[in-house]
């Protein structure tokens, strides 16, 4: 009070502001909470917070495009995917390149599934191409194992014209550059010495030739931990050197040449000489005619950045086209649906547990503490029996066969005939779930509704309400915190619930959860199911923003 | 019976009994009259069954046999919401989701009147209690005496002829208490209600009534004024119960013209009042008010029986002295002195020799 006069802030008697020896007296209780949480906060961390993190990263993550066709996505972007030509020879060329070294890290299966989810067919394609695709340019490749008596199937002299001799300069930018391609596409290390260093000479001449033995040299020793200089090269490597001397200026680049091996290369090219230049476009043509089809072309440059859309326009029924978004094909939509029936179902079974728990809740907190702990257990059995048990039970009491409709039919209420259908459908799922979900509505409520003085009631009587009036206008506004925190928590749990559904759903009553579980386990396709979980916990954190905002978060009691 | 004939009666138990568990009976056969504007405190120990007879006279109890009566109309198969009294609870119970206005509109709300004549009638009520400026506040908000003025507003709002009150002051502290027991008193008087107060603080009792029904043991002990409860007791619950009291035991030696004389376990001969005891040979509890003790010689009448006592403590209070003396075996035997001028104060040790008026002594039942 008589600091009134004061001003400026309040001091400590040692002269410092009193908030900063406040805020230093109470540092080290708070470091000390923290070390009493840091266990679980880091246990938290690791196994709930990161997998989520991870989780929901796969939902735009789309790496493995760029990763196993990195030259090709290259190409293909000034590829005009709205025209009605398909891409040009140098994509059908880097796609060759591409597509072998996948094909020898078997990584390209792996885009072929990722790929088909998108358009489907081009799992086969890429599994059949990666097969064929040593057949490529077989006629050039044989042409200059012939030449010169067979000195070019010679794979020590392969070794010294790559590295350009003993004594040559190393271009060991092309070697790391490689190193860090091929371990991204294969997720392994590639780091290592592997007693091959690309010659200088020579990547600047015939670079795509030197990439390939580079590509090839890495493989060899590191993935198949073999010499490279005691193994064939791949095709790649003649591949590339045939299109290279017979490509425009080839001659001269060869000629120039001066290092090891200059007499051999010269004479196969002259042996190349009777034979056409190779058409990649042709060969893939040939290899699959799905490589001229627009459609796979447009859904690999679609799916060529590292981060995409994709998945999530999966989720809500939309496709990734060359103009961007579109609806997906009628028959193919599914997802909006589920979110729709997932959460109407949800609210629902919400509304039954409010509706079968408030009574139920109101005797409890009204008993005497004897009779309401026996009322309790009661309650609270069936979070003691297991959920697998408590569903199946239900899917023995509703089926057609089952107990209900046995009563029913024995009754003469329903004709024998006509049982009636109550599982694998909706209304299965909603009996089940409700059942399931009620003791979290009930505790809430029931924990409130133990806080509400009966006084309140007499009170109110006393006043001159009638027993509804009393009830309705005293007792239920208090009780209302009680039935938020319960129908929070069945909602939320109703709305991921995938056990139940999953037994008792058949195909009209299942949730949007069932199909994330069926991404995960048995289409794999985690981008899509991460996608689905991001959207399925937005709607969550949506609602409860929406009800914080509505009802107030403040109001809600959980006891 | 005296039935409806009675006009004074406004408030009738006739012979009620209460059981809950059908063994024991919680009040045992409860007769009492109220005349309309009376102030009636039921006042007693913890399980005498005052609460039970204010829960049966508001309706939330029912009574396991005889007839309550309000305004001659037998009330025992009327719901409380139509029985029409007003009612103040110990923890107040203000709805705390409504606002200080919202419940005092409410009683008048469920009685069907408009919106102006409610805003009116809440605005009279508040500015009774002096809490014209809090109707937008909510419960929470207000101190605990606030809420006790609010809690009254709302059982008067609605103008009920009869008014119960549960141990409404019992959470507030001492200073805000007498405040209150006051202005309660004073707002009961002034709007001619008829109160029935429930309470186990014999002050309150005392400061409030105009009658004070003792309870215990499921019956009423007594029924008096103040005054008359406070310096006449009944009995020796009463007695007990009300006020500080002496109390010494011994055998009615002689009753004769309104007197009698008892002899004491130590065998000193007192005068006393016979009140519930007629012969002779009989055990009697005799009692006298601390205040009532006199040691000084000069005061005390000719020929009455003197004791014989030692100090033991003197405390001082202040405003009083209050001295504890042992006399005729008995150790606890207190008195107590105005701290006036000429006032003896006296020491631990020191014998003295006390008597009284026969008259403020009371030979009860053992």
């Amino acid at each position: 009070m008589s600091d009134t006069t004061q001003t400026g802030p309040v001091l400590a008697a040692d002269g410092t502001p009193l908030k900063r020896s406040l805020a230093r007296a109470l540092r080290m209780q708070k470091m000390r909470a923290l070390m009493l949480i840091a266990p679980l906060l880091v246990f938290i961390l690791l196994t709930f917070i990161l997998p989520i993190a991870d989780m929901l990263f796969r939902s735009v993550e789309n790496r493995i495009v760029s990763d196993t066709l990195s030259e090709t996505v290259v190409t293909l972007k000034d590829w005009d995917a709205l025209g009605d030509e398909a891409p040009g020879e140098a994509v059908y060329e880097s796609l060759y390149y591409d597509l072998f070294v996948a094909a020898e890290a078997k990584e390209h299966t792996k885009l072929g599934t990722r790929l088909n989810y998108e358009e489907t067919g081009i799992s086969s394609l890429f599994r059949g191409s990666g097969r064929k695709v040593d057949d490529v340019g077989e006629d050039h490749v044989k042409a200059i194992e012939r030449a010169n008596d067979g000195a070019l199937k010679d794979e020590a002299l392969w070794f010294e014209i790559m590295t350009g001799g003993s004594s040559a300069e190393g271009n060991t930018g092309l070697l790391d550059a490689q190193r860090a391609k091929l371990s991204q596409l294969t997720g392994d290390s590639f780091a290592g010495d592997i007693g091959f260093v690309p010659g200088a000479e020579i990547s600047a001449l015939f670079p795509r030739m030197a990439t390939a033995y580079t590509d090839f040299a890495l493989f060899t020793a590191i993935a198949e931990e073999d010499v490279v200089a005691e193994e064939d090269p791949w095709e790649t490597v003649f591949v590339a050197f045939a299109t290279a001397v017979q490509s425009a200026g080839g001659a001269e680049k060869l000629a120039s040449y001066t290092g090891p091996g200059a007499a051999e290369l010269t004479a196969a090219a002259e042996a190349l000489a009777e034979l056409e230049p190779i058409s990649f476009k042709a060969a893939f043509l040939d290899m699959d005619e799905d490589w001229g089809d627009l459609g796979n072309w447009r859904t690999i440059q679609t799916y060529s950045p590292n981060y995409t859309s994709g998945y999530f326009l999966n989720s809500i029924d939309m496709q990734k086209g060359p103009e961007g978004a579109e609806p997906r094909p009628e028959n193919q939509q599914i997802y909006i649906t589920l979110f729709q029936r997932t959460l109407v179902m949800s609210l629902v079974i919400t509304g039954s547990c409010i509706l079968l728990g408030y009574p139920v809740a109101w005797i409890l907190a009204n008993l005497p503490t004897r009779s309401a702990n026996i009322l309790m257990i009661l309650v609270l059995l069936p979070f003691w029996t297991s959920l697998l048990v408590r569903t199946s039970a239900w899917k023995v009491m509703l089926q057609q066969q089952g107990v209900i409709n046995d009563v029913l039919v024995w009754l003469g209420l329903v004709d024998d005939a006509a049982r009636l259908v109550m599982i694998n459908n909706q209304f299965g799922t909603i009996v089940a779930m409700t059942h399931i979900l009620l003791p979290f509505m009930i505790l809430p409520m029931y924990s409130v509704m133990q806080t509400i003085n009966p006084s309140y009631l007499r009170a109110a009587k006393s006043l001159g309400a009638t027993n509804w009036t009393a009830f309705w206008r005293v007792y239920f506004p208090q009780s209302v915190p009680g039935i938020g925190a319960g129908s929070i928590l069945v909602f939320i749990l109703a709305i991921g619930y995938y056990i139940t559904p999953e037994i008792v759903g058949g195909t009209k009553g299942v949730f949007i959860s069932n199909r994330i579980a069926y991404h995960i386990s048995s289409s794999l396709n985690w981008g899509l199911a991460a996608a689905l979980g991001s959207i399925l916990l937005a709607v969550v954190l949506l609602l409860y923003w929406a009800y914080d905002k509505i009802v107030g978060i403040d109001n809600v009691k959980l006891g | 019976m005296a039935d409806a004939s009675n006009t004074d009666a406004f408030v009738e138990f006739e012979r009620v009994q209460k059981s809950y568990d059908g063994e024991t009976l919680v009040v045992k056969d409860l007769n009492l009259t109220m005349p309309k504007g009376e102030f009636l405190t039921m006042l007693g120990p913890s399980g005498s069954g005052k609460t039970t007879c204010l829960m049966m006279l508001a309706g939330f109890e029912t009574a396991t046999h005889g007839d309550i009566r309000l305004g001659g109309v037998s009330i025992n198969n009327i719901p409380p919401h139509k029985r029409g009294i007003g009612m103040v609870f110990q923890n107040y119970a203000l709805f705390p989701h409504m606002t200080i206005a919202e419940n005092l509109s409410f009683p008048l709300e469920v009685r069907g009147m408009g919106k102006s004549t409610r805003e009116e009638k809440v605005k009279r009520a508040l500015d009774m209690v002096e809490m014209g400026s809090f109707g937008g506040r909510r419960p929470a908000q207000l101190s605990g005496g606030q809420q006790q003025r609010v809690a009254l507003a709302r059982a008067l709002v609605f103008e009920p002829e009869l008014v119960l009150m549960d141990e409404p002051l019992g959470a507030l502290d001492k200073q805000l208490r007498e405040k209150m027991q006051f202005e309660i008193t004073h707002l009961a008087h002034q709007l001619g209600i008829t109160t029935v107060y429930v309470t186990h603080d014999q002050t309150e009792a005392l400061t409030m009534s105009d009658r004070v029904a003792v309870f215990d043991d499921g019956r009423i002990q007594q029924l008096a004024p103040p005054d008359q409860l406070y310096e006449e007791p009944a009995n020796s619950f009463v007695a007990q119960f009300i006020g500080e009291n002496n109390t010494l035991e011994g055998v009615i030696k002689e009753i004769s013209d309104g007197r009698a004389l008892v002899q004491l376990d130590g065998g000193e001969l007192i005068d006393a009042m016979p009140i519930n005891v007629s012969e002779v040979g009989q055990r009697t509890r005799v009692s006298i008010r601390p205040e009532r003790v006199e040691y000084n010689k000069d005061r005390l009448q000719e020929g009455v029986h003197t004791l014989k006592a030692e100090v033991l403590e003197f405390i001082y209070m202040g405003d009083i002295f209050r001295t504890r003396l042992k006399v005729a075996g008995n150790d606890e035997f207190i008195i107590k002195t105005r701290n006036a001028p000429d006032q003896v104060r006296l020491q631990p040790g020191q014998q003295i020799e006390i008597g009284w008026l026969p008259e403020d002594c009371r030979a009860l039942d053992a």
